[in-house]
């Protein structure tokens, strides 16, 4: 039990990290480029711009707890 | 051509950078506790990594080339951006720099506060740090290798570029003894962040259905495009940091 525990630990930081927010959102932007693009709307867009937008808001959030802490 | 420069060097850098800390952990360990155990570990593990990539990489080749491609750039944006964030956060004074000495200082202490192996062939305390080590950084350069590999279909070249950062950071630590506390280790994360993101939003959006203005060239203005954005957030945060507490910034 503990060896799984440890391995499914190791692959939730691996692919999660510290932030689920960041991954949650990046399955959704992912989500929203295949459903336009199922429905013929060019969507090469959405993850360059839904990756600067979740980067910016997860590093602003850490900075902002840090400041509070500090 | 192009892409496969920065495949090689994605995965050079990423693999360096997980070298570097695998044997910041040997070292600590094989100078504390001797160096049989320790290696018999470090060999251990490579057989197991080995052994990872070589059933892995054949078996992803049969899945369809577009869900291989969603699945792999998920992973890869989701990995990117948490190295991308720790970096920028560590570049703009939010988080303290990761320093090896201190991490070779910290696995020496523990590996000296270990109980002996008395007569016992084998020191099972150095054999499974070293594996544990080795195995665990291993796996997440196994991981980009096989990513890598298996959706530009050069797991060849990806492998290389593993295999030639671990031999240039292995000579590099039996020359210096000591771990490489020199290696601007988050500049290096900085850089690899940017290119697994890139890579990321690239496959990802292909497996999503995108068909990329300029093809292939695309990549290039994606890189550039991530490059400029953590670059921004890292010289913002900076001067909000430098704002709010002038003294801790200048220092």
């Amino acid at each position: 039990m503990t060896y799984l525990t440890s391995f499914g630990r190791f692959w939730w930081n691996f692919i999660v990290g510290d932030d689920w927010r960041v991954a949650a959102g990046l399955a959704g932007a992912l989500a929203l480029t295949w459903l336009l693009e199922d429905e013929g709307v060019a969507a090469w867009w959405v993850l360059p711009l839904a990756v600067a937008a979740l980067l910016a808001e997860s590093v602003l959030r850490e900075a902002r707890g840090g400041d509070t802490k500090g | 051509m192009g892409s496969d420069v920065f495949l090689f060097l994605a995965t050079f850098l990423a693999s360096a950078v997980e070298a570097v800390e695998a044997l910041t952990i040997v070292l600590a360990v094989g100078v504390v506790r001797g160096w049989r155990s320790t290696l018999a570990g470090v060999g251990a593990a490579s057989l197991a990594l080995a052994a990872i990539v070589a059933g892995l990489g054949p078996a992803l080749q049969h899945i369809p080339i577009g869900t291989l491609r969603l699945v792999v750039g998920a992973l890869l944006l989701a990995v990117g951006l948490q190295w991308l964030r720790k970096a920028i956060l560590r570049a703009s004074g939010y988080k303290p720099l990761h320093d090896e000495a201190e991490a070779f200082s910290r696995e020496r202490e523990q590996a000296g506060a270990a109980v002996t192996a008395g007569t016992a062939r084998i020191d099972w305390y150095s054999f499974t740090v070293a594996f544990k080590g080795v195995l665990l950084e291993g796996l997440e350069v196994a991981f980009i290798v096989i990513s890598f590999g298996a959706t530009n279909g050069r797991l060849g070249l990806a492998a290389a570029a593993a295999m030639a950062a671990g031999a240039l950071v292995v000579v590099a630590g039996l020359v210096a003894r000591r771990p490489l506390e020199r290696v601007p280790e988050n500049a290096l994360k900085f850089g690899v962040g940017v290119m697994l993101t890139s890579f990321g939003i690239f496959w990802g959006g292909e497996g999503a259905g995108v068909d990329w203005p300029s093809g292939d060239l695309v990549l290039l203005a994606v890189v550039g495009w991530v490059a400029l954005v953590s670059f921004v957030l890292t010289r913002g945060l900076r001067r909000r940091r430098l704002m709010l507490e002038p003294a801790a910034a200048r220092g």
